[in-house]
């Protein structure tokens, strides 16, 4: 860790809680660059050719391993797309922890637009978590623009943990993911901005499989003068089971647009959506307070509770 | 000790102005256990939130320990020492019963004496302490943790709103030990339960009767009780007994 400033360690913490070396294959980015790689003798990691990113391919089998690939800026002014590719085998059972960190003090606005594609293979498990972060108080805007694409072979499952909570001025962030048989999608997304934030986050997610399910959960906080919105589609073409439910909290003049959507083209298809948005409860601040709380503590505790 | 000065609540409804607490004044001492029963309607849950802060009083004055708290908001009277167990308790999406307790407690609350206060309330702890407090959980298992949060603050008055309401025979009992204990714990505090069940109003030192925004009667539970039970009156009253 000895290359890095004290910002790149703090932003590697917040995005992909790492306090040193990370344990099995990782691929450390900083400012454009990578700064350190490992690979496994299972989890191989390669430099794409043409364009920046990385190749990761893990083999058939491998099971209780991790990968990290954080990314960080911490200088003004960058702008990078950055291909990364997952080719998982069949029968896998691993941690894929991504997540990028911005930080920036200057002027300049600086953009990370990253496109993860995952092909995952019969019966593998896979667990993803992504975390987005900015900090620094320069008048450039911290920008993130993620693609996930999400390719699901027979039997697989995927769990996806989506967090956004704090510093990211714009953002779009879409997933797609195409299902098989019997695979299962599970969507965790946590996002919350303030400022004059503005967020967009986009499903759209394809059951095409006999037995294959999904379910995307997301809870949004918007507070001050931000936006977002919040399009969750599910496709189903088959027997298959889907529930979107959008769940959010507005504070301030913060305004939030959802739009769940639904496709059914198999009679076979069980689609459900659930959407709320509201102020936090009257009745939950006054709870809190009589157990001695000030009123902006109870608005915390509720928010930070309801975001865990 | 709290005092109760010319206590008025109205509030508008549709267009007329409607008296829901009308002109009441007691003084309820420390070290009390106070049972407070009536009609339903009568202004029994309106008088606890006056108490608390929760409903801001339109006329009148309130002394706790000496200090007039009147103007003081909920915040300011909790931690005066003032602890609310609501009737119809309120569920949070993502704060965990542990959360909870350790807001109530104000302190670093480690898992076993959070487990402990659960255990109080008849909650087996170790399948309580990690659940969501969202809708997942019944009514009685909400209502105890609902008590439980009160008795992980250290409370001079303790105010209970019907807090038997859904809670089935076993946890009854168990209900009057936890104010027993509560009284034990600490000197000169003082428990004000609302309640129509009889049981409750047996262990009382003082009843107080609340009936349309007024106090009819009050006193010593020997001299009111049997005023209250075998009347007319009493099947109104004590109408969730059966
Ligand atoms: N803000 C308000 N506006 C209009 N009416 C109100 C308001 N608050 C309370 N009331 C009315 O005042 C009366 C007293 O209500 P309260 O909840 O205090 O009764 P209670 O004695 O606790 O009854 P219960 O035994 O059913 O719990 C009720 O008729 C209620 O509808
Ligand atoms: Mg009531």
């Amino acid at each position: 860790m000895d290359q890095m400033d004290a910002v790149q360690k703090r932003l590697f913490q917040e995005v992909a809680d790492l306090h040193g070396i990370p344990e099995g294959a990782y691929n450390l980015r900083a400012n454009g660059k990578a700064l350190m790689r490992n690979t496994t003798a299972n989890i191989d990691i390669q430099s794409k050719k043409d364009v920046s990113g990385i190749d990761i391919r893990i083999k058939s089998g491998t099971k209780n391993e991790s990968i990290h690939i954080p990314v960080v800026l911490s200088q003004s002014g960058i702008k990078e797309n950055v291909y990364n590719d997952f080719f998982v085998g069949d029968d896998c059972d691993v941690l894929i922890v991504a997540g990028c960190g911005i930080d920036n003090c200057g002027s300049q606005d600086s953009e990370h637009d990253g496109i993860h594609r995952f092909f995952i293979g019969k019966n593998s498990k896979v667990r993803y978590v992504e975390k987005h972060y900015g900090s620094g108080d320069g008048s450039g805007k911290r920008i993130l623009n993620p693609v996930t694409e999400v390719h699901m072979d027979e039997g697989s499952t995927m769990e996806m943990e989506m967090v956004q909570i704090k510093g990211v001025d714009s953002t779009k962030r879409t997933t797609i993911a195409e299902l098989k048989a019997d695979a299962k999608l599970l969507v965790r997304e946590r996002l919350m901005t303030h400022g004059q934030q503005q967020a967009y986050s986009i499903y759209k997610v394809d059951l095409n499989g006999d037995g294959s399910s999904a379910d995307v959960v997301s809870r949004s906080v918007a507070r001050d003068n931000s936006y977002q919105k919040l399009d969750l589609c599910i496709n189903g073409s088959a027997a298959c089971s889907g529930h979107t439910e959008c769940d959010s909290i507005i504070m301030d003049n913060g305004r939030i647009l959802a739009v769940p959507s639904l496709e059914a083209n198999s009679v076979d298809a069980a689609l459900v959506h659930e959407a709320a948005i509201g102020k936090i409860a009257g009745e939950q601040l006054i709870k809190l307070m009589t157990l001695g709380l000030t009123e902006a503590e109870a608005e915390e505790q509720i928010i930070n509770g309801f975001l865990k | 000790m709290l005092e109760l000065k010319n206590v008025s609540f109205s509030a508008d409804d549709n267009g007329s102005n409607i008296e829901i607490i009308r002109n009441i004044s007691h003084t309820i001492s420390d070290n009390k256990f106070v049972v407070i029963t009536g009609p339903n309607g009568g202004g029994k849950s309106t008088l606890a939130k006056i108490i608390a802060g929760i409903v801001k009083n339109t006329d009148g004055q309130i002394i706790f320990d000496g200090v007039d708290i009147t103007e003081k908001n909920i915040t300011e009277r909790a931690r005066l020492g003032i602890g609310f167990a609501f009737q119809q308790p309120v569920r949070f999406k993502g704060l965990t019963v542990i959360d909870l307790l350790r807001i109530a407690a104000g302190k670093t609350l480690s898992v076993s004496d959070a487990c402990n206060y659960l255990s109080e309330v008849g909650l087996c702890a170790k399948d309580y302490i990690d659940r969501e407090i969202n809708a997942s959980l019944s009514g009685g298992e909400l209502k105890r943790i609902e008590i439980a949060t009160v008795l992980a603050r250290d409370v001079k008055l303790a105010i209970f709103d019907e807090p038997e309401a859904g809670i089935d025979l076993w946890s009854f009992n168990n209900l009057i030990r936890i104010f027993e204990k509560m009284r034990q714990e600490r000197s000169g505090r003082t428990i004000l339960v609302i309640s129509h069940q009889e049981r409750i109003l047996n262990i009382a030192d003082e009843i107080i009767v609340i009936s349309d925004g007024n106090i009819l009667k009050y006193g010593e539970k020997d001299i009111i009780l049997p005023e209250i039970t075998g009347t007319e009156n009493a099947i109104n009253i004590c109408h969730k007994m059966a």
